[in-house]
Protein backbone atom coordinates (compact mmCIF):
# COMPACT_ATOMS: atom_id res chain seq x y z
CA UNK A 1 0.00 0.00 0.00
CA UNK A 2 2.92 2.30 0.77
CA UNK A 3 4.05 1.83 -2.82
CA UNK A 4 0.67 2.76 -4.22
CA UNK A 5 0.78 5.82 -2.03
CA UNK A 6 4.23 6.73 -3.36
CA UNK A 7 3.02 6.42 -6.93
CA UNK A 8 -0.03 8.60 -6.27
CA UNK A 9 2.09 11.28 -4.61
CA UNK A 10 4.54 11.09 -7.51
CA UNK A 11 1.82 11.54 -10.11
CA UNK A 12 0.42 14.55 -8.26
CA UNK A 13 3.75 16.33 -7.89
CA UNK A 14 4.53 15.44 -11.52
CA UNK A 15 1.86 17.89 -12.60
CA UNK A 16 3.81 20.69 -10.95
CA UNK A 17 7.03 19.56 -12.65
CA UNK A 18 5.23 19.60 -15.98
CA UNK A 19 4.09 23.15 -15.25
CA UNK A 20 7.72 24.11 -14.61
CA UNK A 21 8.80 22.40 -17.79
CA UNK A 22 6.23 23.59 -20.34
CA UNK A 23 7.59 27.15 -20.52
CA UNK A 24 11.14 25.91 -20.90
CA UNK A 25 10.03 23.60 -23.68
CA UNK A 26 7.98 26.32 -25.40
CA UNK A 27 10.81 28.84 -25.42
CA UNK A 28 13.22 26.28 -26.79
CA UNK A 29 10.72 25.02 -29.35
CA UNK A 30 9.75 28.45 -30.65
CA UNK A 31 12.80 30.69 -30.38
CA UNK A 32 15.55 28.10 -29.71
CA UNK A 33 16.32 29.85 -26.43
CA UNK A 34 17.48 27.57 -23.63
CA UNK A 35 16.44 29.75 -20.74
CA UNK A 36 18.88 28.99 -17.93
CA UNK A 37 17.11 31.58 -15.77
CA UNK A 38 13.81 29.71 -16.06
CA UNK A 39 13.92 28.33 -12.52
CA UNK A 40 14.99 31.65 -11.05
CA UNK A 41 11.97 33.29 -12.64
CA UNK A 42 9.78 30.86 -10.73
CA UNK A 43 11.51 31.90 -7.52
CA UNK A 44 11.13 35.59 -8.40
CA UNK A 45 7.40 34.99 -8.89
CA UNK A 46 7.24 33.28 -5.49
CA UNK A 47 9.01 36.19 -3.75
CA UNK A 48 6.81 38.64 -5.59
CA UNK A 49 3.76 36.80 -4.26
CA UNK A 50 5.16 36.88 -0.73
CA UNK A 51 5.79 40.60 -1.11
CA UNK A 52 2.37 41.34 -2.58
CA UNK A 53 0.61 39.38 0.17
CA UNK A 54 2.64 41.15 2.88
CA UNK A 55 2.29 44.64 1.50
CA UNK A 56 -1.32 44.87 0.36
CA UNK A 57 -2.75 42.18 2.66
CA UNK A 58 -4.69 40.16 0.13
CA UNK A 59 -5.66 36.50 0.49
CA UNK A 60 -2.86 34.19 -0.60
CA UNK A 61 -4.63 32.88 -3.69
CA UNK A 62 -5.27 36.38 -5.01
CA UNK A 63 -1.54 36.83 -5.42
CA UNK A 64 -1.72 34.52 -8.45
CA UNK A 65 -4.00 36.99 -10.20
CA UNK A 66 -1.49 39.78 -9.73
CA UNK A 67 1.85 38.02 -10.09
CA UNK A 68 1.12 35.73 -13.05
CA UNK A 69 0.03 38.54 -15.43
CA UNK A 70 2.89 40.69 -14.17
CA UNK A 71 5.41 37.96 -14.97
CA UNK A 72 3.81 37.38 -18.37
CA UNK A 73 4.23 41.06 -19.12
CA UNK A 74 7.83 40.89 -17.92
CA UNK A 75 8.31 37.93 -20.27
CA UNK A 76 7.06 39.89 -23.26
CA UNK A 77 9.27 42.89 -22.41
CA UNK A 78 12.38 40.80 -21.76
CA UNK A 79 11.90 38.86 -24.98
CA UNK A 80 11.54 42.04 -27.01
CA UNK A 81 14.62 43.59 -25.41
CA UNK A 82 17.53 41.58 -24.04
CA UNK A 83 16.56 38.11 -25.29
CA UNK A 84 15.85 39.35 -28.83
CA UNK A 85 19.09 41.31 -28.69
CA UNK A 86 20.93 38.13 -27.78
CA UNK A 87 19.12 36.12 -30.46
CA UNK A 88 20.09 38.68 -33.10
CA UNK A 89 23.72 37.90 -32.33
CA UNK A 90 23.54 34.13 -32.06
CA UNK A 91 21.70 31.33 -30.33
CA UNK A 92 24.77 30.71 -28.18
CA UNK A 93 24.64 34.28 -26.93
CA UNK A 94 21.22 33.55 -25.43
CA UNK A 95 22.82 30.85 -23.28
CA UNK A 96 25.29 33.34 -21.86
CA UNK A 97 22.66 36.03 -21.39
CA UNK A 98 20.21 33.75 -19.58
CA UNK A 99 23.03 32.31 -17.49
CA UNK A 100 24.06 35.83 -16.52
CA UNK A 101 20.45 36.66 -15.76
CA UNK A 102 20.26 33.63 -13.50
CA UNK A 103 23.35 34.73 -11.55
CA UNK A 104 22.03 38.28 -11.23
CA UNK A 105 18.61 37.14 -10.01
CA UNK A 106 20.00 34.71 -7.45
CA UNK A 107 22.45 37.20 -5.99
CA UNK A 108 19.87 39.96 -6.04
CA UNK A 109 17.50 37.76 -4.04
CA UNK A 110 20.30 36.82 -1.62
CA UNK A 111 21.18 40.45 -1.16
CA UNK A 112 17.67 41.69 -0.45
CA UNK A 113 15.94 38.69 1.11
CA UNK A 114 18.86 36.76 2.74
CA UNK A 115 19.46 33.05 2.19
CA UNK A 116 16.56 32.02 4.43
CA UNK A 117 13.92 29.94 2.78
CA UNK A 118 10.33 31.07 2.80
CA UNK A 119 7.00 29.39 2.27
CA UNK A 120 3.76 30.83 0.98
CA UNK A 121 0.41 30.46 2.71
CA UNK A 122 1.55 28.37 5.68
CA UNK A 123 -1.39 27.56 7.89
CA UNK A 124 -3.91 27.76 5.07
CA UNK A 125 -6.43 24.92 5.19
CA UNK A 126 -5.70 24.20 1.54
CA UNK A 127 -2.00 23.82 2.28
CA UNK A 128 -2.23 21.69 5.40
CA UNK A 129 -5.44 19.77 4.77
CA UNK A 130 -5.71 16.29 3.36
CA UNK A 131 -8.08 13.39 3.07
CA UNK A 132 -7.45 9.68 3.34
CA UNK A 133 -8.43 6.77 1.17
CA UNK A 134 -8.36 3.49 3.02
CA UNK A 135 -5.88 3.35 5.82
CA UNK A 136 -2.58 4.35 4.25
CA UNK A 137 -3.20 6.62 1.30
CA UNK A 138 -3.28 10.21 2.34
CA UNK A 139 -3.83 12.84 -0.32
CA UNK A 140 -3.19 16.49 0.41
CA UNK A 141 -5.65 18.99 -1.00
CA UNK A 142 -2.81 21.17 -2.26
CA UNK A 143 -0.97 18.56 -4.39
CA UNK A 144 -4.32 17.48 -5.82
CA UNK A 145 -5.33 21.04 -6.68
CA UNK A 146 -1.91 21.79 -8.16
CA UNK A 147 -2.11 18.66 -10.29
CA UNK A 148 -5.57 19.57 -11.56
CA UNK A 149 -4.53 23.14 -12.28
CA UNK A 150 -1.46 21.89 -14.14
CA UNK A 151 -3.55 19.57 -16.30
CA UNK A 152 -6.05 22.34 -17.03
CA UNK A 153 -3.26 24.79 -17.92
CA UNK A 154 -1.56 22.27 -20.20
CA UNK A 155 -4.90 21.44 -21.85
CA UNK A 156 -5.59 25.13 -22.32
CA UNK A 157 -2.13 25.73 -23.74
CA UNK A 158 -2.52 22.78 -26.09
CA UNK A 159 -5.86 24.15 -27.28
CA UNK A 160 -4.42 27.64 -27.66
CA UNK A 161 -1.50 26.37 -29.76
CA UNK A 162 -3.56 24.12 -31.99
CA UNK A 163 -6.72 26.14 -32.52
CA UNK A 164 -6.18 29.85 -31.99
CA UNK A 165 -4.86 32.37 -34.46
CA UNK A 166 -1.85 33.27 -32.32
CA UNK A 167 -1.18 29.65 -31.50
CA UNK A 168 -1.01 28.93 -35.20
CA UNK A 169 1.35 31.85 -35.71
CA UNK A 170 3.56 30.61 -32.88
CA UNK A 171 3.84 27.22 -34.56
CA UNK A 172 4.42 28.81 -37.96
CA UNK A 173 7.19 31.04 -36.61
CA UNK A 174 8.75 28.05 -34.83
CA UNK A 175 8.82 26.21 -38.18
CA UNK A 176 10.19 29.02 -40.34
CA UNK A 177 10.30 32.58 -39.11
CA UNK A 178 11.38 33.99 -42.46
CA UNK A 179 8.42 32.42 -44.26
CA UNK A 180 6.17 33.77 -41.50
CA UNK A 181 7.57 37.24 -42.10
CA UNK A 182 6.73 36.91 -45.77
CA UNK A 183 3.16 36.18 -44.70
CA UNK A 184 3.13 39.46 -42.79
CA UNK A 185 3.82 38.15 -39.29
CA UNK A 186 6.19 40.11 -37.05
CA UNK A 187 8.07 37.18 -35.54
CA UNK A 188 9.50 39.34 -32.74
CA UNK A 189 5.98 40.03 -31.50
CA UNK A 190 5.11 36.32 -31.77
CA UNK A 191 8.28 35.47 -29.83
CA UNK A 192 7.16 37.95 -27.20
CA UNK A 193 3.81 36.21 -26.83
CA UNK A 194 5.51 32.82 -26.48
CA UNK A 195 7.81 34.27 -23.81
CA UNK A 196 4.81 35.77 -22.00
CA UNK A 197 3.19 32.34 -21.87
CA UNK A 198 6.43 30.76 -20.65
CA UNK A 199 6.94 33.36 -17.91
CA UNK A 200 3.28 33.19 -16.91
CA UNK A 201 3.26 29.40 -16.53
CA UNK A 202 6.54 29.33 -14.64
CA UNK A 203 5.25 32.07 -12.32
CA UNK A 204 2.15 29.99 -11.60
CA UNK A 205 4.36 26.98 -10.91
CA UNK A 206 6.76 29.01 -8.77
CA UNK A 207 4.07 30.29 -6.42
CA UNK A 208 2.53 26.83 -6.24
CA UNK A 209 5.93 25.40 -5.33
CA UNK A 210 6.28 28.01 -2.62
CA UNK A 211 3.03 26.71 -1.12
CA UNK A 212 3.89 23.05 -1.58
CA UNK A 213 7.45 23.30 -0.30
CA UNK A 214 9.59 26.38 0.27
CA UNK A 215 11.64 28.81 -1.75
CA UNK A 216 15.17 30.08 -1.24
CA UNK A 217 17.21 32.25 -3.62
CA UNK A 218 19.03 29.19 -4.99
CA UNK A 219 15.96 26.96 -5.39
CA UNK A 220 15.62 28.15 -8.98
CA UNK A 221 18.78 26.53 -10.28
CA UNK A 222 19.41 23.72 -7.84
CA UNK A 223 15.88 22.34 -7.96
CA UNK A 224 13.37 23.86 -10.34
CA UNK A 225 15.54 24.25 -13.45
CA UNK A 226 16.93 20.72 -13.06
CA UNK A 227 13.48 19.19 -12.61
CA UNK A 228 12.16 21.16 -15.58
CA UNK A 229 15.01 19.97 -17.79
CA UNK A 230 14.54 16.39 -16.62
CA UNK A 231 10.80 16.50 -17.31
CA UNK A 232 11.37 17.94 -20.81
CA UNK A 233 14.02 15.36 -21.67
CA UNK A 234 12.05 12.40 -20.30
CA UNK A 235 8.85 13.45 -22.03
CA UNK A 236 10.35 14.59 -25.31
CA UNK A 237 10.63 18.09 -26.72
CA UNK A 238 7.81 19.65 -28.62
CA UNK A 239 4.88 17.82 -27.08
CA UNK A 240 2.89 19.13 -24.13
CA UNK A 241 1.58 15.63 -23.40
CA UNK A 242 5.16 14.47 -23.38
CA UNK A 243 5.99 17.20 -20.89
CA UNK A 244 3.14 16.12 -18.61
CA UNK A 245 4.22 12.50 -18.89
CA UNK A 246 7.84 13.52 -18.26
CA UNK A 247 6.84 15.41 -15.11
CA UNK A 248 4.77 12.49 -13.87
CA UNK A 249 7.51 9.92 -14.55
CA UNK A 250 10.03 12.12 -12.75
CA UNK A 251 7.68 12.62 -9.81
CA UNK A 252 6.88 8.91 -9.50
CA UNK A 253 10.56 7.94 -9.75
CA UNK A 254 11.41 10.40 -6.98
CA UNK A 255 8.66 9.18 -4.69
CA UNK A 256 9.57 5.54 -5.25
CA UNK A 257 13.19 6.44 -4.54
CA UNK A 258 12.12 8.16 -1.34
CA UNK A 259 10.15 5.05 -0.41
CA UNK A 260 13.30 2.96 -0.67
CA UNK A 261 15.36 5.42 1.32
CA UNK A 262 14.72 9.11 1.92
CA UNK A 263 18.14 10.07 0.59
CA UNK A 264 17.44 8.32 -2.73
CA UNK A 265 14.64 10.67 -3.77
CA UNK A 266 16.66 12.91 -6.11
CA UNK A 267 18.96 10.09 -7.19
CA UNK A 268 16.06 7.95 -8.41
CA UNK A 269 14.66 10.83 -10.46
CA UNK A 270 17.95 11.49 -12.19
CA UNK A 271 18.62 7.79 -12.82
CA UNK A 272 15.39 7.65 -14.80
CA UNK A 273 16.41 10.86 -16.56
CA UNK A 274 19.76 9.34 -17.57
CA UNK A 275 18.15 6.06 -18.57
CA UNK A 276 15.77 7.87 -20.93
CA UNK A 277 18.65 9.92 -22.32
CA UNK A 278 20.58 6.73 -23.11
CA UNK A 279 17.76 4.43 -24.23
CA UNK A 280 15.34 6.86 -25.84
CA UNK A 281 17.04 10.21 -26.41
CA UNK A 282 14.06 11.63 -28.31
CA UNK A 283 11.93 11.27 -25.16
CA UNK A 284 9.00 9.02 -24.36
CA UNK A 285 6.67 10.91 -26.69
CA UNK A 286 8.60 12.21 -29.64
CA UNK A 287 7.66 15.04 -31.89
CA UNK A 288 4.82 14.63 -34.32
CA UNK A 289 1.91 14.53 -31.91
CA UNK A 290 1.72 18.29 -31.63
CA UNK A 291 3.92 21.33 -31.33
CA UNK B 1 -0.57 42.00 -71.90
CA UNK B 2 1.52 45.04 -72.84
CA UNK B 3 0.84 44.77 -76.53
CA UNK B 4 0.00 48.44 -76.65
CA UNK B 5 3.24 49.11 -78.52
CA UNK B 6 3.79 52.32 -76.59
CA UNK B 7 6.82 53.00 -74.45
CA UNK B 8 6.11 51.30 -71.09
CA UNK B 9 8.39 53.83 -69.37
CA UNK B 10 5.71 56.47 -69.78
CA UNK B 11 3.39 54.73 -67.26
CA UNK B 12 3.96 54.74 -63.49
CA UNK B 13 5.54 51.50 -62.33
CA UNK B 14 3.98 49.61 -59.42
CA UNK B 15 7.37 48.32 -58.36
CA UNK B 16 10.63 50.00 -59.13
CA UNK B 17 14.18 49.06 -58.27
CA UNK B 18 16.89 51.67 -58.67
CA UNK B 19 20.62 50.89 -58.94
CA UNK B 20 20.49 48.11 -56.38
CA UNK B 21 23.80 46.91 -54.93
CA UNK B 22 23.69 44.00 -52.48
CA UNK B 23 26.62 42.34 -50.77
CA UNK B 24 26.81 38.88 -49.24
CA UNK B 25 29.79 39.52 -47.00
CA UNK B 26 32.59 40.45 -49.41
CA UNK B 27 30.77 39.18 -52.47
CA UNK B 28 28.99 41.75 -54.59
CA UNK B 29 25.89 39.71 -55.34
CA UNK B 30 24.02 42.48 -57.17
CA UNK B 31 25.78 45.28 -58.94
CA UNK B 32 23.57 48.16 -59.97
CA UNK B 33 20.33 46.43 -60.94
CA UNK B 34 17.34 48.53 -62.00
CA UNK B 35 13.90 47.45 -63.09
CA UNK B 36 10.40 48.83 -63.47
CA UNK B 37 7.35 46.57 -63.18
CA UNK B 38 4.16 48.12 -64.52
CA UNK B 39 0.72 47.25 -63.11
CA UNK B 40 -0.58 44.03 -64.65
CA UNK B 41 2.79 43.13 -66.09
CA UNK B 42 4.54 39.77 -65.75
CA UNK B 43 8.21 40.53 -65.38
CA UNK B 44 10.66 37.64 -65.52
CA UNK B 45 14.22 37.63 -64.23
CA UNK B 46 16.22 34.86 -65.84
CA UNK B 47 19.79 33.78 -65.38
CA UNK B 48 22.01 30.89 -64.37
CA UNK B 49 22.72 29.68 -60.85
CA UNK B 50 24.38 32.34 -58.76
CA UNK B 51 23.45 35.17 -61.12
CA UNK B 52 21.79 37.03 -58.25
CA UNK B 53 18.15 36.41 -59.18
CA UNK B 54 17.04 35.17 -55.80
CA UNK B 55 19.04 37.85 -54.03
CA UNK B 56 17.19 40.47 -56.07
CA UNK B 57 13.81 39.04 -55.18
CA UNK B 58 14.70 38.61 -51.51
CA UNK B 59 15.93 42.21 -51.37
CA UNK B 60 12.65 43.42 -52.84
CA UNK B 61 10.77 41.34 -50.23
CA UNK B 62 12.96 42.87 -47.51
CA UNK B 63 14.95 39.81 -46.48
CA UNK B 64 18.28 41.35 -47.57
CA UNK B 65 19.44 44.89 -47.03
CA UNK B 66 20.99 46.66 -50.00
CA UNK B 67 24.29 48.50 -49.64
CA UNK B 68 23.15 51.02 -52.24
CA UNK B 69 20.07 51.76 -54.25
CA UNK B 70 16.39 51.72 -53.38
CA UNK B 71 13.16 49.79 -53.78
CA UNK B 72 10.02 51.80 -54.53
CA UNK B 73 6.53 50.42 -54.26
CA UNK B 74 3.67 52.41 -55.72
CA UNK B 75 5.86 55.51 -55.68
CA UNK B 76 6.99 55.30 -52.05
CA UNK B 77 10.40 54.19 -50.86
CA UNK B 78 10.13 50.88 -48.96
CA UNK B 79 13.88 50.17 -48.76
CA UNK B 80 13.92 50.52 -44.97
CA UNK B 81 10.77 48.52 -44.26
CA UNK B 82 10.82 45.08 -42.65
CA UNK B 83 9.53 42.12 -44.71
CA UNK B 84 6.32 41.82 -42.69
CA UNK B 85 5.49 45.49 -43.31
CA UNK B 86 6.08 45.08 -47.03
CA UNK B 87 3.85 42.00 -47.05
CA UNK B 88 1.17 44.06 -45.37
CA UNK B 89 1.42 46.60 -48.18
CA UNK B 90 1.02 43.91 -50.81
CA UNK B 91 4.54 42.75 -51.73
CA UNK B 92 4.13 39.01 -51.21
CA UNK B 93 6.73 36.40 -52.06
CA UNK B 94 6.64 32.68 -52.71
CA UNK B 95 10.12 31.82 -51.48
CA UNK B 96 12.54 29.47 -53.16
CA UNK B 97 12.07 25.87 -52.06
CA UNK B 98 8.43 26.54 -51.05
CA UNK B 99 9.20 26.93 -47.34
CA UNK B 100 5.84 25.65 -46.11
CA UNK B 101 5.25 25.37 -42.37
CA UNK B 102 6.02 21.69 -41.87
CA UNK B 103 4.14 21.09 -38.64
CA UNK B 104 1.01 22.84 -39.91
CA UNK B 105 -1.71 21.33 -42.04
CA UNK B 106 -2.48 22.53 -45.56
CA UNK B 107 -5.36 24.62 -44.29
CA UNK B 108 -3.31 26.10 -41.44
CA UNK B 109 -0.63 27.11 -43.93
CA UNK B 110 -3.29 29.00 -45.88
CA UNK B 111 -4.66 30.51 -42.65
CA UNK B 112 -1.23 31.86 -41.75
CA UNK B 113 -1.01 33.34 -45.24
CA UNK B 114 -4.39 35.01 -44.69
CA UNK B 115 -3.63 36.18 -41.13
CA UNK B 116 -2.44 39.63 -42.19
CA UNK B 117 -4.14 39.69 -45.59
CA UNK B 118 -5.20 42.83 -47.37
CA UNK B 119 -8.78 43.17 -48.57
CA UNK B 120 -9.15 41.58 -51.96
CA UNK B 121 -10.59 38.88 -54.17
CA UNK B 122 -8.56 35.95 -52.82
CA UNK B 123 -9.86 33.85 -49.96
CA UNK B 124 -9.05 30.35 -48.77
CA UNK B 125 -12.39 29.29 -50.23
CA UNK B 126 -11.39 30.63 -53.65
CA UNK B 127 -8.08 28.78 -53.49
CA UNK B 128 -10.02 25.57 -52.75
CA UNK B 129 -12.29 26.25 -55.72
CA UNK B 130 -9.30 26.67 -57.98
CA UNK B 131 -7.49 23.59 -56.69
CA UNK B 132 -10.21 21.20 -55.61
CA UNK B 133 -7.86 18.43 -54.39
CA UNK B 134 -6.67 20.82 -51.69
CA UNK B 135 -10.05 20.91 -49.94
CA UNK B 136 -10.08 17.14 -49.49
CA UNK B 137 -6.55 17.11 -48.15
CA UNK B 138 -6.70 20.29 -46.09
CA UNK B 139 -6.15 18.44 -42.79
CA UNK B 140 -2.95 16.76 -43.98
CA UNK B 141 0.52 17.92 -43.08
CA UNK B 142 2.30 19.46 -46.05
CA UNK B 143 5.13 16.92 -45.79
CA UNK B 144 2.66 14.29 -47.05
CA UNK B 145 2.16 16.19 -50.31
CA UNK B 146 4.17 15.81 -53.50
CA UNK B 147 6.55 18.56 -54.59
CA UNK B 148 4.10 19.97 -57.10
CA UNK B 149 1.28 19.96 -54.57
CA UNK B 150 3.50 21.70 -52.04
CA UNK B 151 4.35 24.35 -54.60
CA UNK B 152 0.63 24.86 -55.23
CA UNK B 153 -0.01 25.30 -51.49
CA UNK B 154 2.88 27.79 -51.33
CA UNK B 155 1.27 29.67 -54.21
CA UNK B 156 -2.10 29.56 -52.45
CA UNK B 157 -0.58 30.80 -49.20
CA UNK B 158 0.74 33.85 -51.06
CA UNK B 159 -2.48 34.47 -53.00
CA UNK B 160 -4.73 34.58 -49.91
CA UNK B 161 -2.68 37.55 -48.69
CA UNK B 162 -4.09 39.38 -51.74
CA UNK B 163 -0.79 40.60 -53.15
CA UNK B 164 -0.55 43.72 -55.27
CA UNK B 165 2.69 42.34 -56.64
CA UNK B 166 3.50 38.66 -56.37
CA UNK B 167 7.16 37.64 -56.23
CA UNK B 168 7.78 34.08 -57.40
CA UNK B 169 11.17 32.56 -56.69
CA UNK B 170 11.96 29.54 -58.88
CA UNK B 171 8.58 27.82 -59.07
CA UNK B 172 10.14 25.02 -61.11
CA UNK B 173 12.94 24.21 -58.66
CA UNK B 174 13.22 20.51 -57.91
CA UNK B 175 10.09 19.57 -59.83
CA UNK B 176 9.70 17.11 -62.69
CA UNK B 177 9.20 18.72 -66.13
CA UNK B 178 5.59 17.49 -66.32
CA UNK B 179 4.84 19.09 -62.96
CA UNK B 180 6.52 22.31 -64.01
CA UNK B 181 4.25 22.38 -67.08
CA UNK B 182 1.22 21.96 -64.83
CA UNK B 183 2.35 24.65 -62.35
CA UNK B 184 2.89 27.13 -65.14
CA UNK B 185 -0.46 26.19 -66.60
CA UNK B 186 -2.06 27.15 -63.28
CA UNK B 187 0.02 30.28 -63.14
CA UNK B 188 -1.43 31.41 -66.45
CA UNK B 189 -4.91 30.99 -65.01
CA UNK B 190 -3.92 33.18 -62.09
CA UNK B 191 -2.24 35.75 -64.33
CA UNK B 192 -5.48 36.07 -66.25
CA UNK B 193 -6.88 37.87 -63.19
CA UNK B 194 -4.53 40.76 -63.94
CA UNK B 195 -2.12 40.19 -61.08
CA UNK B 196 1.25 41.93 -61.28
CA UNK B 197 4.05 39.38 -61.04
CA UNK B 198 7.81 39.51 -60.75
CA UNK B 199 9.23 36.05 -61.20
CA UNK B 200 12.65 34.53 -61.11
CA UNK B 201 13.25 31.44 -63.19
CA UNK B 202 16.12 29.27 -64.26
CA UNK B 203 13.91 27.50 -66.75
CA UNK B 204 14.06 30.06 -69.54
CA UNK B 205 11.41 28.52 -71.80
CA UNK B 206 8.78 28.72 -69.03
CA UNK B 207 9.72 32.29 -68.24
CA UNK B 208 9.51 33.36 -71.87
CA UNK B 209 6.08 31.76 -72.17
CA UNK B 210 4.42 33.79 -69.44
CA UNK B 211 6.47 36.99 -69.29
CA UNK B 212 5.57 40.29 -70.85
CA UNK B 213 9.06 41.58 -70.10
CA UNK B 214 12.32 39.85 -69.25
CA UNK B 215 15.65 40.77 -67.77
CA UNK B 216 18.66 38.49 -67.81
CA UNK B 217 21.21 38.60 -65.00
CA UNK B 218 24.77 37.36 -65.08
CA UNK B 219 27.02 37.61 -62.02
CA UNK B 220 24.93 40.38 -60.53
CA UNK B 221 24.71 42.52 -63.63
CA UNK B 222 22.02 43.02 -66.26
CA UNK B 223 22.99 41.47 -69.58
CA UNK B 224 19.70 41.74 -71.45
CA UNK B 225 16.38 43.46 -71.06
CA UNK B 226 13.34 43.61 -73.26
CA UNK B 227 10.06 42.07 -74.34
CA UNK B 228 10.20 38.36 -75.21
CA UNK B 229 9.03 39.13 -78.75
CA UNK B 230 11.88 41.55 -79.29
CA UNK B 231 14.77 39.31 -78.25
CA UNK B 232 16.15 36.41 -80.24
CA UNK B 233 17.05 33.01 -78.86
CA UNK B 234 20.70 33.72 -79.62
CA UNK B 235 20.63 36.96 -77.66
CA UNK B 236 19.06 35.19 -74.68
CA UNK B 237 21.60 32.40 -74.81
CA UNK B 238 24.51 34.79 -75.01
CA UNK B 239 23.15 36.88 -72.14
CA UNK B 240 22.41 33.78 -70.06
CA UNK B 241 25.85 32.21 -70.36
CA UNK B 242 27.85 35.38 -70.87
CA UNK B 243 29.36 34.14 -74.11
CA UNK B 244 29.54 36.58 -76.97
CA UNK B 245 28.31 34.82 -80.12
CA UNK B 246 27.67 31.53 -78.41
CA UNK B 247 24.95 30.39 -80.78
CA UNK B 248 24.77 26.62 -80.77
CA UNK B 249 28.06 26.28 -78.96
CA UNK B 250 26.86 25.49 -75.48
CA UNK B 251 25.07 22.72 -73.65
CA UNK B 252 22.14 24.13 -71.65
CA UNK B 253 22.62 22.78 -68.14
CA UNK B 254 18.97 22.80 -67.20
CA UNK B 255 17.75 20.91 -70.20
CA UNK B 256 15.58 23.70 -71.57
CA UNK B 257 16.41 25.53 -74.70
CA UNK B 258 15.92 29.27 -74.70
Amino acid sequence: MAWVNAIIQGVLIGGLYALFACGLSLMFGVMKVVNLAHGDLAVVAGYLAIGVIAVIHIPVLWSFLIVVPLMALLGYVMQRTILQGALDRSVLTTLMVTFGLSVVIENGLLQFFTANSRAIGTGLALVTGSFTIGSQIQIGYLPLVIFLVAVVVLLGLQYFLSASRYGRLIRAVADDKEAAQLAGADYRHVFGIAAAIAFGTVALAGIAYGMYSQLAPTTGTDTILLFAFAAVVIGGLGSLWGTLLGGVVLGVAQQIGAQISLSDELLAGFIVFLAVLVLRPQGLISRGAQS
Amino acid sequence: MSENGGRPESRTPLLEVRDLVVHHGQLRALDGISLRVLPGEVYAIIGANGAGKSTLLRTIAGLHHPTEGSVLFDGTDVTGLRPERRAGQGIVMVPEGRRLFGSLSVEENLQVGAAYARQGPWTIERVYEMFDWMRERRKQLTAQLSGGEQQTVALGRALVANPRVLLLDELSLGLAPVVVQRIYGMLQQILATGLTVLLVEQDVSQALRVASRIQCLLEGRTTLEGRPADVTADQVEAAYFGLAGAAGASQPENGSEP
